[in-house]
């Protein structure tokens, strides 16, 4: 319908982008009225979204003609601002960003190299730097709930954890249930992604890919790729993650430094 | 670094008294800025039952875990045995001081299991044998293999008891362990701790409420105020002082 009345390209784009922010807009209300305040969160998040996608399609424009090294420094640029966003899921977590920035890294960075490697990934800006964001942008989602779950379980299991210190247990062990269920619980998006692939989705890459002329089993074969990489970038950071802050809620006493109220 | 004063003190303790087990020193903890234990110091000899009493949020928790260092003071420390607490490993410093919480927390499983924790913690196994005599200890002959998902209340603070006396602690301290009970489950557990404590002279450190609890188990007694030790004495003339 929107076709009707906009012919430029733009003027339909931002059209649309108004359409869907006003459904999430919606949606926002409906929690209001269930008492459940997400309106500021949801509108900063919408608002620097669109500028920050807006951003950097303009400078994929003018990097379509830089050198393809100017792409690690890119992913990096991401890998800094993704640490940065998910370790406000991790309030009150000690050395919650470093942990983050390391952990997505490590993860996303590792596979991100391999796969550039062995040629998987293109090492064409258009392509590595797409891919790449794609990895470091789950690496981010999967960091933030592998925090976020291992802050709250931490939390209601302080007695627990206490008593096996105070029976002797070293600092890692006594946190160790937490610890898996949060790099459990933070892979599940990734699981269910691959699970439901062609079934309940068919992802934007393979649209696209389908769009620009590529052979559609080729396409749908190369999501799987992209996806595995996804899982394989998100359970990495995962791992790092929760092993590198299991450290940091314990003093080098091996007193437990995160508490209800501290 | 090791202190001096186990030479001095706890090496020299006359033979006519036990020997000093514990001495808190100058122990204080603030967090931002708040005062939870300012300067306590105290000797405990072996043998001895020690109770801290004082009303809520006068710090008695705090101290008790100052004590096993599961908080770490921000003044002041503690000698075990005549050795500066910060001079030893925390996971034998634990061992050493074994406690006793509010709530029994088990882990899921058997009570054997619980049992077995402690000591699997060093490598150690507790042969079937110990685990009987730990359990008939608190009263609870025959319940190794049950799942401690069925145990009532007092008999789940009676298995805490055991899993902590499977360390073989120097010093008992206890955390208000009757405060969730019901009275004949209170009753239960504290006969298992006058058994355990009275029969084996182990040292003891409780923390309770309950003055008439504190009267018929200790002997000696610190009053806690704001954090500060205001008395120091026999328990019949500082409870009812």
């Amino acid at each position: 319908m929107l076709r009707l009345f906009l012919h430029s390209q733009l003027q339909l784009g931002l059209a649309q982008a108004a359409v869907a922010a006003l459904v999430a807009l919606a949606v926002v209300l409906l929690a209001r009225r269930r008492k459940i305040h997400l309106e500021a969160e949801t509108l900063v998040a919408m608002a620097r979204g669109l500028v920050q996608i807006i951003a950097v399609g303009s400078i994929l424009v003018i990097l379509l003609r830089a050198p393809r090294w100017t792409s690690a420094f890119l992913l990096a640029g991401m890998i800094v601002a993704a640490g940065a966003t998910s370790a406000r899921r991790a309030k009150g977590m000690p050395d919650a960003f470093r942990v983050s920035a390391w952990s997505i890294a490590f993860g996303a960075g590792s596979v991100i190299a391999l796969m550039t490697s062995l040629g998987v990934i293109d090492t064409a800006i258009t392509s590595l730097v797409p891919v790449g964001s794609m990895l470091i942008a789950n690496a981010m989602n999967t960091n933030g709930l592998a925090l976020n779950r291992f802050r709250s379980d931490v939390l209601a299991h302080v007695g627990e954890i206490e008593t096996a210190l105070a029976l002797g247990a070293e600092a890692r062990s006594s946190v160790s249930p937490q610890v898996q269920a949060s790099f459990e619980a933070s892979l599940i998006p990734a699981i269910d992604s691959l699970r439901s692939l062609g079934i309940v989705w068919i992802p934007g890459l393979m649209a696209g890919m389908l769009l620009s002329g590529a052979r559609p089993v080729y396409a749908a074969i190369y999501q799987f790729v992209v996806l595995a990489m996804i899982f394989a970038a998100s359970g990495l950071t995962s791992l790092t993650s929760t092993m590198l802050i299991r450290d940091r809620v314990f003093s080098p006493a091996q007193q437990l430094l995160l508490q209800p109220g501290r | 670094m090791t202190e001096t004063w186990q030479d001095d003190e706890y090496m020299a303790a006359p033979p006519t008294r036990d020997p000093i087990v514990l001495r808190a020193d100058h122990l204080g903890r603030a967090v931002q800025n708040k005062i939870l234990i300012q300067d306590a110091t105290f000797e405990l000899r072996k043998g001895e039952v020690l109770t801290i009493a004082g009303p809520s949020g006068s710090g008695k928790s705090s101290l008790l875990r100052l004590l096993n260092r599961l908080d770490e003071p921000t003044s002041g420390t503690v000698f075990v045995e005549g050795t500066d607490y910060r001079n030893l490993e925390p996971r034998e410093l634990r061992r050493k001081l074994g406690m006793v919480t509010q709530r029994p927390y088990l882990f899921p499983g058997t009570v054997a299991e619980n049992l077995q924790f402690g000591p699997a913690q060093r490598d150690e196994t507790l042969s079937c044998e110990a685990i009987e005599e730990l359990l008939s200890q608190v009263g609870l002959t025959g319940y190794g293999d049950r799942d401690v998902a069925h145990l009532s209340g007092g008999e789940a603070q009676r298995v805490s008891v055991a899993r902590t006396l499977a360390n073989t602690p120097v010093i008992l301290l206890l955390d208000e362990p009757t405060s969730a009970l019901d009275d004949a489950a209170k009753l239960e557990v504290e006969s298992s701790i006058q058994n355990v404590v009275h029969n084996q002279g182990l040292t003891c450190v409780m923390v309770t409420h309950d003055l008439a609890q504190a009267s018929r188990l200790a002997e000696r007694a610190l009053l806690l105020k704001s954090g500060r030790i205001v008395r120091d004495g026999p328990v019949g003339e500082v409870l009812h002082a």
